[in-house]
């Protein structure tokens, strides 16, 4: 379509969806559907036959709303309400006089909510994933016709470093230098890769982007081929995420058909195909070299850098490589424009942070904060604190990658640097909450456990030196483990951050390093008195490792 | 081509632009020990013994595939170094079966002699054990996983050297192996020539001739030199 048939197309679905009585958002991601919002959207449907109200109301499914652990959400426009704990006898009334659910209605002015600040995550929950209309309703690929029309390659890729936008991927690196890298480079040839690998363990939030909006992905992969001058991308996403799969696949069809994708762009010469390439399991192959060499149909590991990926990157030609929440950020920023995205964070870390929130905290689920906001803020009044009467004792950020941060920095901001400073990292947005029931020891050997499996072997300290410190770990919380094997667990922490290939094996400590930084003293029980002061551990000769 | 002036361990050294700081030490006669690195294949900066430590860089670099630069400041054996170096070397001793009594290259292995190197009388670390077969199947030759260090010296020699790219990497982490075509027997395998190039680069006994008593087997060190020479200059000179 053109730029006015793009305008003209919103325009007339926005009318349309207006003059409906009701238009019913049933949550249809992962955590909903499993609480059975499959079997209340069809009952919804089969209401509205029913009652004799197709055409007036209308029922759609649509991407996660946030607040998982009330699941099955329901958002109906009638009202404006948000409701949840749903189920199939609740059809009727959502159909028709939503209103009559007032125990069901979920306070949205409730510090879940408004404490949270959605750009990223903007659509989820808002449009239909399957319906390209739903998207551009709610202005969608405004922003790259802005691009192509308005700004010009030079001008988004100055949008995009005024904005300060840094990689959300785990490293943090601006974005905008890394577009210009690329788009600096001569030749043709070049292209631009998503990083949906997604491969921490009880991370989803890029899965909560690709399967609730697509589209926004696919728009900001387009805007940074204009940028750089490429004309194909890939998109590398896990075998594991199928509903993710098949809406991408279904999303990139619309697009093409709609000229939106593919050649001819919004009726100019801008052409950009993109084509998704089913990653096999391996959370290597989320390092940017491996997932190259996974592309080019080659074993999946990691190679030295430099070169790096923007001089030579898949099939040797300059690449751009960046994650998908990275990307769901360009269109709300190209639209509003850099200094729109810059006026929300911290000096150095703009913008907005999605987060899972997952262990013992009560809100599990998905958030979306601005940078810089106190963890404090982050898991108390957003999460709804720890559950049960317990004690919090540790947030874990950044995943096998990342740190624990005790109670005693709960008012840090939630930054780049912050994290850093205190030993951990943003990372790709797993929180883990942990209270007085979980032991430090056992929460370094399992994600030391998960380095040791997911390393890829290439190079000596990390495949040899995490099964060693597993073993030292695991002997640790068993009661076996002596004071030198703790020595020797230090000097394998360093050996690994300072000599290993690629950011697995650099990393991999960073879990150890980190909880005998903060539980220094629950290590030396384990080893000392062969005890678990958490009580987790089954030690030898001390069963039950009571308290 | 420039010629490049370096100093490496506090010697003024030379080389050529494009050179890597590997081999400019070793030709001014500065031996930065090595395993995944072998003259003639190309590198991968897999096995971290070539580290060193460039001034102005935060990160420890592979000698093997830095490039030397003008002016450029490199230490390759500082206390760090050595201390890393010589945990890599235990980590590799306590992965797999290391059995030097037994084995076909005793005196004239690799790994032997960088623990000799590196003063490594003794291993702290916990011995894995795994449980590994010899594959000797072919005719000629023996691949032992007992003593394989994982440097892939053989997969790149046979693809890149002979063409034939019989052997490849298979799983992955501790549990990845050498093996010959899709896992086959290497007796089986469809596209080994029985050049036995791969043996001659192992580092360790891990690839042998058969036929050979313990400590009877020299690998010849200088082969892949001999031959990549011919190949690029056409001269058949040791
Ligand atoms: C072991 C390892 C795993 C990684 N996994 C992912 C991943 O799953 N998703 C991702 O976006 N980046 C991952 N990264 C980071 C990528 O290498 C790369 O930095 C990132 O995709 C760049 O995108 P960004 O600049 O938008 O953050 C991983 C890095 C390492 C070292
Ligand atoms: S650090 Fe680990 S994952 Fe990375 S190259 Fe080395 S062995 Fe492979
Ligand atoms: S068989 Fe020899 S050459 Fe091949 S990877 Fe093992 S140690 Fe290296
Ligand atoms: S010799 Fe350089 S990394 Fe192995």
């Amino acid at each position: 379509m053109t730029v006015e048939e793009l305008f003209d197309q919103q325009a007339a679905e926005v009318e349309r969806q207006n003059a409906l009585e009701n238009r019913i958002y049933c949550c249809t991601a992962a955590g909903c559907v499993s609480c059975g919002s499959e079997a209340v959207r069809k009952a919804i449907g089969e209401e509205i036959k029913s009652q004799g109200l197709t055409g007036k109301v209308e029922v759609c499914g649509t991407g996660c709303m946030g607040l998982c652990s009330k699941g099955p959400l329901v958002r109906t426009s009638k009202d404006d309400a948000l409701y949840g704990g749903v189920d199939v006898s609740n059809a009727a009334a959502l159909v028709s006089a939503p209103e009559t659910l007032a125990p069901l209605r979920i306070d949205t002015s409730a510090p879940f909510f408004i404490k949270q600040k959605k750009i990223v995550l903007g659509n989820s929950g808002r449009v239909d994933p399957e319906k390209i209309m739903d998207y551009i309703a709610a202005g969608g690929y405004q922003a790259l016709a802005r691009a192509c029309t308005e700004l010009g390659p030079a001008g988004t890729l100055d949008e995009v470093k005024k904005s300060g936008l840094r990689g959300r991927g785990g490293a943090g690196y601006p974005t905008g230098l890394k577009w210009e890298l690329v788009a600096r480079q001569p030749g043709d040839v070049k292209y631009v890769v998503c990083n949906a690998d997604e491969g921490d363990p009880g991370a989803f939030m890029d899965r909560s982007v690709l399967e609730g909006d697509p589209h926004r992905v696919l728009e900001g992969m387009a805007i940074a081929a204009y940028a750089v001058g490429a004309q194909q991308g890939y998109i590398y996403v896990r075998g594991e995420y199928a509903l993710a799969i098949q809406r991408l696949q279904l999303a990139i069809r619309q697009a093409e058909r709609e000229r939106l994708l593919g050649n001819r762009i919004l009726d100019s010469a801008f052409q950009f195909r993109v084509d998704l390439r089913i990653g096999a399991g391996a959370f290597v192959c989320g390092e940017e070299t491996a997932l190259l060499a996974s592309i080019e149909g080659r074993r999946g590991q990691p190679r030295p850098r430099p070169p790096y990926p923007p001089e030579a990157g898949l099939w040797g030609k300059p690449t751009l490589i960046n994650n998908v929440e990275t990307f769901a950020n360009i269109p709300p920023l190209i639209q509003n424009g850099g200094e729109w995205f810059a006026s929300t964070g911290t000096a150095t870390s703009k913008g907005t942070k999605v987060f899972a929130l997952a262990g013992k905290i009560a809100n599990t689920g998905l958030i979306e904060v601005p940078m810089g906001t106190p963890l404090r803020e982050i898991l108390f009044d957003i999460g709804g604190g720890v559950p049960g009467g317990l004690e919090f004792k540790a947030a874990q950020t950044g995943g096998p990658s990342g740190g624990c941060i005790p109670a005693e920095f709960l008012d840090t901001p939630v930054d780049y640097e912050s994290l850093a400073r205190i030993g951990s990292i943003m990372g790709s947005g797993g929180l883990i909450v942990m209270d007085s029931s979980s032991c430090m020891v056992d929460v370094a050997r399992f994600f030391m456990e998960f380095c040791m499996d997911e390393s890829c072997g290439k190079c000596i300290p990390c495949r040899a030196g995490t099964v060693q410190m597993h073993d030292i770990l695991l002997r640790m919380t068993k009661g076996e483990a002596s004071s030198r094997d703790m020595a020797i667990l230090e000097e394998l922490c360093t050996l690994l951050r300072e000599t290993s290939l690629c950011g697995l094996g650099q990393t991999a400590p960073n879990p150890v390093v980190s909880t005998l930084r903060y539980f220094r003293p629950e290590y030396e029980m384990h080893i000392r008195d062969h005890r678990c002061p958490a009580g987790l551990c089954e030690m030898k000769g001390n069963e039950g490792g009571a308290r | 081509m420039s010629v490049v002036t370096l100093e490496i361990d506090g010697k003024v050294c030379t080389g050529v632009s494009g050179e890597t700081v590997f081999d400019v030490a070793w030709n001014n006669g500065v031996k930065i020990p090595r395993l995944c690195h072998i003259g003639g294949l190309p590198n991968i900066g897999a096995c971290r013994l070539c580290l060193v430590e460039v001034e102005g860089q935060k990160k420890l670099l592979p000698a093997c595939i830095t490039p030397v630069q003008e002016g450029m400041v490199v230490r390759t054996w500082s206390e760090k170094l050595i201390a890393h170096r010589r945990l890599i070397v235990e980590l590799l001793f306590a992965e797999r079966n290391h059995v030097c009594s037994v084995c076909v290259v005793n005196r004239n292995c690799e790994l032997q002699d960088l623990a000799v190197e590196l003063g490594l009388d003794h291993i702290r670390l916990r011995y894995q054990f795994p449980k590994l077969v010899a594959d000797t199947s072919h005719e000629r030759f023996g691949l032992d996983h007992n003593r394989c260090v994982l440097c892939t010296r053989c997969v790149r020699v046979c693809d890149e050297v002979e063409g034939a790219h019989t052997w490849d990497v298979s799983r992955r982490g501790a549990l990845s192996q050498i093996i010959a075509d899709l896992g086959e027997p290497w007796g089986e395998s469809d596209t080994c020539t029985s050049c036995g190039k791969c043996v001659q680069v192992c580092p360790t006994g891990a690839l042998f001739e058969k036929g050979k008593a313990v400590s009877e087997m020299r690998k010849d060190r200088g082969f892949l030199k001999y031959i990549v020479t011919a190949r690029e200059k056409g001269q058949w000179i040791r």
